[in-house]
C-alpha cells in the first residue's frame, strides 16, 4: 500500500490531463490543494483510474477541479463516483463564523449586559431575602415544619466537618501574625506588644473573617452546587409539585445551621489563632503561657468578642443566602452549575468585607474601640 | 475503501471486565465484519458500554484480548495505537460536543491534530461539507453546542466523528432521547452513509425501529457474555427466554409489523 499520491499531467494547448495514482487522502491533501492551484490551463481532464484509496477530502478535491476548473473526471470506479456524488450533493454554502461585531459595540453591550446582571441579582436577592423571612415566618408558627434532622445534618457538613480545616488555617494565621509582628514591634523595643497585636486583631476581626472566608468556600459553593444540581434535576420542580416548600427544605435548614455554626466556629477559630501566637510568644519570645493569657486578658477588651458574636451571624446567614440563591438560578446545563458556584463563593466573600468595615466603622462609632 | 477484505474489523476474545466485586463481562466473544452495521443490545447494566469503551480503549479490560483492524489494541503504547484510533471514530450518547467551541470547531479538532499542516480555508471546506453530509442546517456550524436541540447535537457529533473520514464508527445509542420523526431520520443518516463511505458500523441500541431498520446483524449481551448473534430471523428462532421477551414484547411486535408494514409499501 503506497502512502503518497502521484500525479502526472501533460499540457497540450490549453488541455491538461492529471493522472491521480495512489492514495487520494486527506494525508496528501495539503500539498496536492496547494500544486493544483498552480496548474494553468483553460481545460482539465482528471483521471481516476489508477487512485486505489480516496476519502471524501480527495474527493472533495476532485469535486472542486469541476466545480471552478470544469473539470471533466474519468476512469472513477463505482464506490468513488458514489463519493464524489456525495460529496456534491454535500457541496452548500454553509455558516461556519460568528457574526462579526465590532469591538466598541461588543463593550458595550457586555457593560450593559453587567449592568442588568447586576441590579437583577440585587433586586433577585431582596426578593430571595423577603422568600426566606417569610419561610422562617411559617416556621415559626408552625414549629413541627422544621426539618431538625436536615438542620441536623447540615450542623455536621457545615460545622463539625469545618472544624479541623477552619482551626489549622487559625493556627498558622495567628503564628504568622505575632511572627511579622514582632519583627516590626522589635524595632521600636515594643515586642511585648505582640501580645496585644495577636489577641485584638484574632479575636475582634480575623478568627470571624477568616472563618466566614472558610465556610464561603466550603459551605457557600456546596450549597450553590447542590441545589444547582437538585434544579437541574427537577428535583425542586417535583417538590413543589407535590406540595413540599423548597424554601423551608431546603433554604432554611442550610441558612438556619450556618447562622447558629458560624459564631461557634468563629469563636474557635479566634482561640486557635490566639494558641498559634502564644505557642510563638513562647517558643520565640520567651514569653511564658501563663503571663501571656494574663496579658491577653488584660488588653482584650469582652466588646471585641461581643463585636466577632454579632458579625459572625450576619456573615452566615449572607454566605449561605448567596450559595442557595445562586443555586437557584441555575438553569439549562451543567456548565451553570459551575458559574453559579463560583459566583456565590466571590459574591459571599465580597458581601462578607463590604460588610465587615460597616461594621467595623458602627462599632467604633459607638465606642466599641 | 477496502470492501474486497474479508477479515474482521472488530474481534474480541475472552473479554473479562469487572468492577470491584461486580462481574461485568466474563469471557466475551465478538465479531464485526467489513461493511456490517452490528447492532448490540441487552437489559440495562449489562455492559454494552462498557464493551464499547473496552474497544475504544477507555477502559482497560482484566482479561481478553481486542483486535482492530487485525492490530492488537491492550497493553498497546499509547502513540503506536495512534494510527489504529484515526481510522474510527466514536459518537458518545450525550454527542460529548466540546461546548467552548463552535460546531465547525469541533469538526475540525481530529483534523487538527492529525493533520496539523492543513490550512484553515481547506479546514473550513471540509468542515462545511462534513456539516452538510450530516444533514444539520446551512447555519449550524458557527453555533455552539448549547444553542443546538438533541437530535442535532447528535447529528454534529456524527459530523465530528467522520472528521477524518474513519472507516468504523462506534454509535452509542444514537436515537435515544429523539423523537421518532427524527430517530428515523437518523436511522436513514446512519445507513446512507454507511453506503456511502462504506462504513463497517458498531451501534449499541436500545431502539427496536433502529434494530428492524438498519442492523445487518444483532449481538444479545446477557449472563455476561454474548449468548447470541444473528440477524432479527435468526434471533427470533432462538429459544432463550430474554431475546423472547426483548423481540415478541409488546414493543418488538409492533416494531416488526411496522418494519414488514414498511417493507410491503
Amino acid at each position: 500500500m503506497s502512502v503518497t499520491t502521484e500525479f502526472s499531467r501533460n499540457v497540450e494547448d490549453g488541455h491538461c490531463v492529471l493522472r491521480f495514482s495512489g492514495n487520494l487522502t486527506i494525508l496528501r491533501v495539503r500539498k496536492l490543494s496547494e500544486q493544483l492551484n498552480e496548474i494553468e490551463a483553460d481545460r482539465i481532464t482528471v483521471d481516476l483510474s489508477e487512485v486505489e484509496r480516496m476519502d471524501t477530502v480527495g474527493a472533495w478535491l476532485v469535486h472542486k477541479l469541476e466545480r471552478d476548473r470544469g473539470a471533466t473526471i474519468v476512469g472513477a470506479n463505482r464506490e468513488q463516483q458514489l463519493l464524489i456524488d456525495h460529496v456534491t450533493a454535500a457541496d452548500q454554502p454553509v455558516k461556519l463564523k460568528r457574526d462579526y461585531v465590532p469591538p466598541f459595540t461588543r463593550v458595550v453591550s457586555q457593560l450593559g449586559a453587567w449592568t442588568l446582571t447586576f441590579l437583577g441579582t440585587l433586586k433577585g436577592m431582596l426578593g430571595f431575602f423577603g422568600a426566606m423571612l417569610m419561610a422562617f415566618g411559617q416556621i415559626f408558627r408552625h414549629p413541627r415544619r422544621l426539618r431538625i434532622n436536615a438542620v441536623l445534618t447540615q450542623f455536621e457538613v457545615v460545622g463539625v466537618h469545618a472544624l479541623f480545616i477552619v482551626g489549622l488555617m487559625s493556627f498558622l494565621v495567628g503564628i504568622v501574625i505575632a511572627q511579622q509582628g514582632a519583627v516590626q514591634l522589635r524595632q521600636f523595643g515594643a515586642e511585648v506588644f505582640t501580645v496585644n497585636l495577636i489577641g485584638r486583631s484574632a479575636v475582634k476581626e480575623l478568627g470571624v473573617l477568616m472563618t466566614a472566608i472558610m465556610v464561603a468556600g466550603r459551605s457557600g459553593s456546596a450549597f450553590a452546587a447542590q441545589l444547582g444540581s437538585m434544579k437541574l434535576n427537577e428535583e425542586i420542580d417535583a417538590m413543589r409539585t407535590i406540595g413540599v416548600s423548597p424554601m423551608e427544605a431546603l433554604v432554611a435548614p442550610r441558612v438556619l445551621s450556618t447562622v447558629l455554626l458560624m459564631p461557634l466556629l468563629g469563636f474557635f477559630a479566634a482561640m486557635m489563632a490566639v494558641l498559634g501566637g502564644g505557642i510563638f510568644c513562647w517558643l520565640s519570645l520567651d514569653i511564658p503561657p501563663v503571663t501571656f493569657v494574663q496579658r491577653i486578658r488584660e488588653v482584650v477588651p469582652m466588646t471585641d468578642l461581643y463585636q466577632a458574636l454579632i458579625k459572625a451571624p450576619v456573615f452566615g446567614m449572607i454566605i449561605a443566602m448567596a450559595g442557595c440563591y445562586q443555586g437557584f438560578q441555575v438553569e439549562g446545563n451543567a456548565e451553570e452549575v459551575g458559574l453559579r458556584t463560583t459566583t456565590a463563593v466571590v459574591q459571599g466573600i465580597f458581601m462578607v468585607i463590604v460588610l465587615d468595615a460597616f461594621f467595623a466603622v458602627f462599632f467604633t462609632e459607638i465606642g466599641w474601640l | 475503501m477496502r470492501s474486497d477484505d474479508k477479515s474482521p474489523v472488530v474481534q474480541v476474545t475472552g473479554l473479562r471486565n469487572c468492577f470491584g466485586e461486580q462481574i461485568v463481562h466474563d469471557g466475551l466473544d465478538l465479531e464485526v465484519r467489513r461493511g456490517e452495521i452490528f447492532g448490540v443490545v441487552g437489559g440495562s447494566g449489562t455492559g454494552k458500554s462498557v464493551l464499547m469503551r473496552s474497544i475504544i480503549g477507555l477502559q482497560m479490560p482484566d482479561e481478553g484480548e481486542i483486535k482492530v483492524f487485525g492490530e492488537p489494541m491492550i497493553g498497546r503504547d499509547k502513540e503506536e495505537a495512534k494510527h489504529v484510533r484515526r481510522r474510527w471514530g466514536v459518537l458518545f450518547q450525550g454527542a460529548a460536543l466540546f461546548s467552548t467551541l463552535t460546531v465547525a470547531e469541533n469538526i475540525q479538532v481530529p483534523i487538527k491534530e492529525y493533520y496539523p499542516g492543513i490550512g484553515q480555508v481547506l479546514l473550513d471546506e471540509i468542515a462545511a461539507y462534513k456539516i452538510s453530509m450530516a444533514g444539520l442546517a446551512v447555519d449550524a456550524g458557527a453555533k455552539f453546542p448549547s444553542e443546538l436541540s438533541g437530535g442535532m447535537k447528535k447529528r454534529a457529533g456524527i459530523a465530528r466523528a467522520l472528521s477524518l473520514d474513519p472507516e468504523l464508527l462506534f454509535l452509542d445509542e444514537p436515537t435515544s432521547g429523539l423523537d421518532p420523526i427524527g430517530a428515523a431520520a437518523f436511522d436513514q443518516l446512519i445507513l446512507e452513509l454507511r453506503d456511502a463511505l462504506g462504513l463497517t458500523v458498531f451501534l449499541i441500541t436500545h431502539d427496536l425501529d433502529t434494530l428492524y431498520a438498519i442492523c445487518d446483524r444483532i449481538a444479545v449481551l446477557a449472563d455476561r457474555k454474548v449468548v447470541a448473534v444473528g440477524t432479527i430471523e435468526e434471533l427470533l428462532a432462538l429459544d432463550h427466554q430474554w431475546i423472547q421477551d426483548y423481540f415478541k414484547g409488546p414493543r418488538g411486535r409492533t416494531a416488526a409489523r411496522r418494519e414488514t408494514e414498511g417493507a410491503d409499501a
